[in-house]
């Protein structure tokens, strides 16, 4: 039987070191609603998602309610939206209006986010997946809640060169639509190697194609969790570090599992996956930054740091996959700047650079993210910023991704406030140095030597 | 049955497991099990207990929570299966 020590183990976890259930997001296939006609395609789309959501909220409170844990979020995720419209849109403001119907839909249920107004295009793009792309900037302009990723690369495909410079032009835009909320849309807009189908995580969740109808995944977090049972192990060996992580990370991960099947149940709706994250937020304590530290670093970013965080990641792995049925998603801790206080002080103390996180993205999921850069940066800047990133990816047959937000009017030092759990950030430098005709050759960088595993 | 967790935290006062067990006895709740102690001078308990038979957990845990306001400490609610499997392969 459960004794007091236990109970309050537990209780503690969820009080004071912020353990909580980042978010359930329901997957939902939007391939039944391809029309040719837009307006019947946009009606489709939101009578499917209000049907198969409607309930997704209030189940969601009601096992917040039952358990004692919060939920953070609930959130959607669906087919990939270049799929859905290519029939229908001809031009890219065509695919704004599904964007204004997936937001529409979004607020009548009452999620905060509504993920897959995407393109997989790894290989080439359809000139449908290319408009949609092309609409991206209007369409993160547009509305409040939809969240858009593009997948340009993969380990079996290679990298598509046109759709990396094509996203960095779409980067710079997305900002300078958004410019008078510090280039918000940005954060909202996330670029992949190898994306998952079933990732829960915004802003880079979409319901793959493999995926069922209609699917529950469930994102954990828990970084305060980590943080505060190596406030127990300090001095200790690297065993211990490790056994202290996992057993952490497992039981973490039991209350995502026990969140994931009751919602399933709950819904009527099959449970997909469990995404064995640590996703921090700016709230004190809820930083992977602070593991880090705790680890040994005086600062993130400081020499060790990718070492650590390797450690880190895979001891996170190897404690979870023991507690969840099916595990999936990013599955990783996550290195945002902005969404953690930690590595917010870090960049002001001058720590970590975009160099170092970059080095620190080959060891953990997912990639360069929340990194606020000067206004003026180049696409094509940004272009070979993405390359490098889609090619840690491709060789190490990883996913990566890339959030930047160049933040129009602001240059280096200065601070940008997203809110919420978005957060703030320090605008950090880029290398100034050109990589203008490395970008423009036009085609893809071939699958490597790897990928022929047949 | 239906096995729920009431935890008790805060201050020590006479008479909060006196006024915990009369709610509990009014609305149909046994209790199976308590277990207290005192931790850095702060009251600890906790009971297990079936609320099988409760209609509205949501209204046993929100009165409950203000009956612990009334008495100075926080009471929660949780169905026992998140302890269960958090701390049982």
């Amino acid at each position: 039987m459960i004794n007091l020590y236990e109970v309050r183990e537990t209780n503690q976890m969820i009080e004071q070191d912020n353990l909580d259930v980042r978010t359930i997001t329901l997957g939902i296939s939007l391939l039944d609603c391809i029309d040719a006609d837009l307006e019947r395609l946009n009606q489709k789309i939101y009578d499917k998602i209000t049907r198969v959501a409607k309930d997704l909220v209030k189940t969601g409170k009601a096992i917040e309610r039952d358990y004692g844990i919060p939920i953070v979020n609930k959130r959607i995720s669906v087919t990939p939206i270049a799929l859905v419209g290519e029939a229908a849109c001809k031009t890219p403001e065509d695919y704004v209006t599904i964007a204004r119907t997936l937001d529409r839909a979004a607020k009548e249920v009452g999620v905060n986010f509504i993920g897959g107004f995407s393109a997989l295009v790894s290989k080439g793009m359809t000139k449908g997946e290319e408009n949609l792309i092309r609409s991206i900037p209007e369409a993160l302009a547009k509305t409040d809640r939809v969240c858009s990723s593009v997948n340009v690369g993969s380990t079996k495909t290679g990298i598509n060169m046109d759709a990396v410079r094509l996203m960095g032009e779409m980067v710079v835009k997305t900002a300078e639509y958004t410019k008078e909320q510090d280039s918000l849309g940005c954060a909202k807009l996330v670029v992949f190697c190898n994306a998952p189908d079933d990732n829960p995580f915004m802003a880079g969740a979409f319901h793959g194609v493999t995926e069922a109808d209609a699917v529950i995944n469930v994102g954990v977090s828990g970084p305060g969790v980590v943080k505060h049972a190596l406030t127990k192990v300090r001095g200790e060996s690297f065993e211990v570090l490790c056994e202290t992580i996992k057993k952490t990370a497992f039981k973490v991960t039991r209350v995502g599992q026990l969140v994931a099947q009751e919602a399933s149940k709950r819904l009527g709706i099959p449970f997909g996956i469990v995404d064995l994250s640590l996703a921090p937020t700016p709230a004190i304590g809820d930083s992977v930054a602070e593991i880090l530290e705790e680890i040994g670093l005086e600062r993130c970013g400081a020499p060790g740091t990718t070492a650590a965080l390797a450690l880190l990641n895979d001891q996170v792995k190897k404690g979870g996959v023991m507690a969840s049925s099916y595990v999936g998603g990013l599955s990783g801790a996550f290195i945002p700047v902005s969404e953690d206080q930690g590595m917010i002080d870090a960049v002001k103390a001058g720590a970590l650079t975009l160099e170092k996180l970059e080095a620190m993205t080959c060891v953990c999921s997912v990639g360069l993210d929340m990194i606020a850069v000067p206004g003026d940066t180049k696409p094509s800047t940004i272009a070979g910023i993405i390359a490098d990133e889609m090619a840690i990816g491709m060789i190490n047959q990883k996913t990566t991704a890339v959030r930047l937000i160049p933040v129009i009017g602001k240059g280096v030092g200065e601070m940008v406030e997203f809110g919420g759990l978005l957060g703030y950030a320090p605008i950090m430098p880029v290398n100034q140095f050109s990589c203008e005709a490395f970008v423009s050759r036009k085609g893809r960088i071939p699958a490597p030597i790897h990928s022929f595993k047949n | 049955m239906k096995r729920t967790i009431i935890t008790v935290v805060g201050k020590d006062t006479v008479g909060i497991i006196a006024k915990v067990c009369t709610y509990l006895a009014q609305n149909g709740v046994n209790i199976l099990d308590i277990s207290q102690t005192i931790v850095q001078g702060f009251f600890n308990m906790m009971m297990i207990v079936d609320t099988g038979n409760v209609k509205s957990f949501e209204n046993l845990s929100h009165e409950l929570e203000q009956i612990g306001e009334e008495i100075g400490v926080v009471i929660k609610c949780q169905n026992e299966e998140i302890f269960d499997r958090m701390h049982r392969i």
